[in-house]
């Protein structure tokens, strides 16, 4: 493989009913860092229907090229349609880095889109960074969160990863930038579409993104009862903030899974972070140890919380909280 | 009806402990799991062979322990075994796996295969779609539930961020199965017992269908550079004081970071 023929940091654009994903967004931003060190450009792969016109937002976001297939067979995403676009656009373009959202679309399409172009996918990653050699460094946690390992894909390109919603920052809009918009048509193989959509079905309740949100008030297994619950609920209200639960807490049916935060739930980085009743095993800090600022609070002052806490207060959770909220109120 | 299970033996995640001295795992004394998300697909399959006569099939790879968890797979119903074992298998990342895996795979006939959707020791989710891409087969991850209409084809519930779809695939067919989509059964008593007679069949490289230059560390796109423990950033500051001081710390907190 001819290394150097591969140039650019690819983003694959996440489309869910012509809505650009955030997780996009996000990686853009990543991306913009990676390019620049790289003295290389950003492309954005836009693939939809109807979705050309969703290439200037990506473009004020960090792109400087966008590659958009705008065909009616890339309606919703499905594996083989979204798997022979992308495959196209690789091979016409030749990426040196190809990234995508840890979502259950990039995790459907990574490892097939992988398999076909047979070159390395590296999962989940945490951190992305360009060696001295000029190559990807991927870093992604392993055995539950419990190791860190740096992944590189020395001879292989496109060099592939996957980043979950929340881990990397998205740049502000800066609509006056300027970008080339490029359509390409894709010979489809019509014969290989095998699965087809019966219908997609939205869940109430299950619209909360807390990856998204700038304050969380996370409830542990401290405060996991009605009572604590409520208690954390008021002061949400209060500070405009979301709930959010560790593992033990939705495992107990208490607070649905999508609130959920760690390794098996989802990684936030909010402006600020209260871990209530949390003792802070490690599945839990690697979904919140990157917020900006987090305040724990438990009873136990050996609690591993308090190891990745800005402001640590050893006490009676329930109490605290509850003259917090009197007081916020008051 | 046949159907083929791949099954992943994993170290239990949540029992490792970091030595906090040397910043290594700590594996020892750590039980060996079937990987959850493969166990559901077990149950899915089993269910299958109750209500259609599915024979079902197993199969592994891994170093010779690996046996283990096909033993277990028997004591919960399977009908066959296999285990790829392989020094030439040593090394490999999951496309370098995945090609091992679809090498066997070539040689069974199957309706439709099952995996997990990812295993909790590498939680990469690529090994499934990997294996139905060099089989040339159709897939669908996040499965939650499947219905068979008795002749071939099947209707799946595919579980997503804010909700699901519902796909329909003929077999054969690939599906990747979440660990809280079906609930694996127990091992029966005389299953357990009848499970140490059974065979387990043992390939290698030689009884595969796959090009040697896929396998392995050499067939491994990706590398690992280095592996280290999560470095802690520094702790900030600790207070134990009664509820009220604790409140005014915390309020003079969020006025300081402009939040209130």
């Amino acid at each position: 493989m001819e290394k150097s023929a591969y140039k650019g940091v690819f983003v694959f654009v996440e489309q869910r009913k012509g809505i650009i994903q955030n997780v996009s967004l996000e990686l853009m931003g990543k991306a913009r860092d990676l390019a620049d060190a790289l003295n290389d450009k950003v492309y954005a792969i836009l693939v939809g229907n109807k979705i050309t016109d969703k290439a200037q937002m990506l473009i004020a976001h960090g792109a400087d090229v966008v590659v958009c297939a705008d065909a009616p067979e890339l309606d919703d995403y499905l594996t083989e349609p979204y798997t022979q676009a992308i495959y196209h656009i690789v091979n016409e373009y030749k990426p040196s880095i190809l990234m995508l959202g840890a979502t259950t679309i990039g995790r459907d399409l990574g490892p097939r889109l992988s398999a076909r172009l047979g070159t390395g996918l590296t999962a989940d990653c945490t951190k992305l960074e360009i060696s001295e050699e000029k190559e990807l460094l991927m870093t992604r946690p392993a055995f539950g969160g419990n190791l860190m390992a740096t992944i590189v894909c020395k001879e292989h390109r496109p060099q592939m990863s996957t980043v979950r919603a929340g881990v990397m920052r998205k740049l502000p809009a800066d609509n006056s930038r300027k970008g080339e918009v490029i359509k390409i048509e894709i010979p489809f193989k019509k014969d290989k579409f095998r699965v087809k959509l019966l219908k997609s079905v939205k869940e109430k309740g299950a619209m909360v993104d807390i990856s998204e949100a700038k304050i969380l008030i996370s409830c542990g297994r401290g405060m996991a009862n009605d009572e604590g619950l409520k208690i954390i609920d008021d002061l949400a209200k209060t500070l405009k903030a979301q709930v959010s639960a560790s593992r033990a807490v939705v495992d107990a049916g208490l607070v649905p899974h999508d609130r959920q935060v760690g390794q098996t739930g989802k990684t936030v980085r909010p402006d600020l972070y209260f871990a209530v009743g949390i003792s802070g095993a490690i599945q839990h800090l690697a979904g919140m140890e990157e917020s900006d600022f987090i305040v724990a609070i438990n009873r136990d002052k050996t609690a591993p919380i308090f190891q990745v806490a800005d402001l640590g207060i050893v006490g009676d959770a329930k109490q605290i909280l509850k003259q917090l909220n009197e007081r916020l109120n008051g | 009806m046949n159907i083929v299970v791949c099954i992943k033996q994993v170290p239990d995640t949540t029992e490792i402990k970091i030595n906090p001295v040397t910043g290594t795992l700590i594996r020892d004394g750590v039980p060996s799991i079937i990987n959850p998300d493969d166990k559901a697909g077990l149950e899915l399959a089993l269910s299958l062979k109750d209500s259609f006569n599915a024979h079902v099939t197993v199969i592994t790879m891994g170093p010779p322990q690996a046996e283990d968890v096909l033993r277990e797979a028997y004591a919960m119903g399977v009908d066959r075994a296999i285990l790829l074992t392989d020094a030439k298998f040593a090394g490999a990342d999951t496309l370098a796996t995945s090609h091992a895996l679809a090498g066997a795979l070539r040689k069974l006939d199957f309706d439709l295969l099952v995996t997990g959707r990812q295993a909790i020791d590498g939680d990469t989710a690529q090994v499934g779609p990997q294996i139905a891409e060099h089989l040339d087969l159709p897939q669908v991850s996040y499965l939650e539930h499947l219905d068979f209409d008795g002749k071939k084809t099947f209707t799946i519930k595919r579980r997503i961020e804010d909700g699901y779809e519902m796909l329909q695939v003929d077999g054969p067919c690939v599906v990747t199965v979440l660990s809280g989509a079906y609930r694996p059964r127990y091992m029966s008593v005389s299953g357990i017992v009848e499970a140490y007679s059974k065979n387990v069949e043992i390939w290698g490289f030689a009884q595969i269908d796959v090009d040697e230059k896929d396998l392995g560390l050499n067939g491994s796109p990706t590398r690992v550079h280095k592996a280290f423990s999560r470095g802690v950033k520094s702790a900030g500051q600790l207070y134990e004081v009664d509820s009220t001081e604790a409140v005014g710390i915390i309020m003079s907190k969020l006025k300081e970071k402009f939040i209130i």
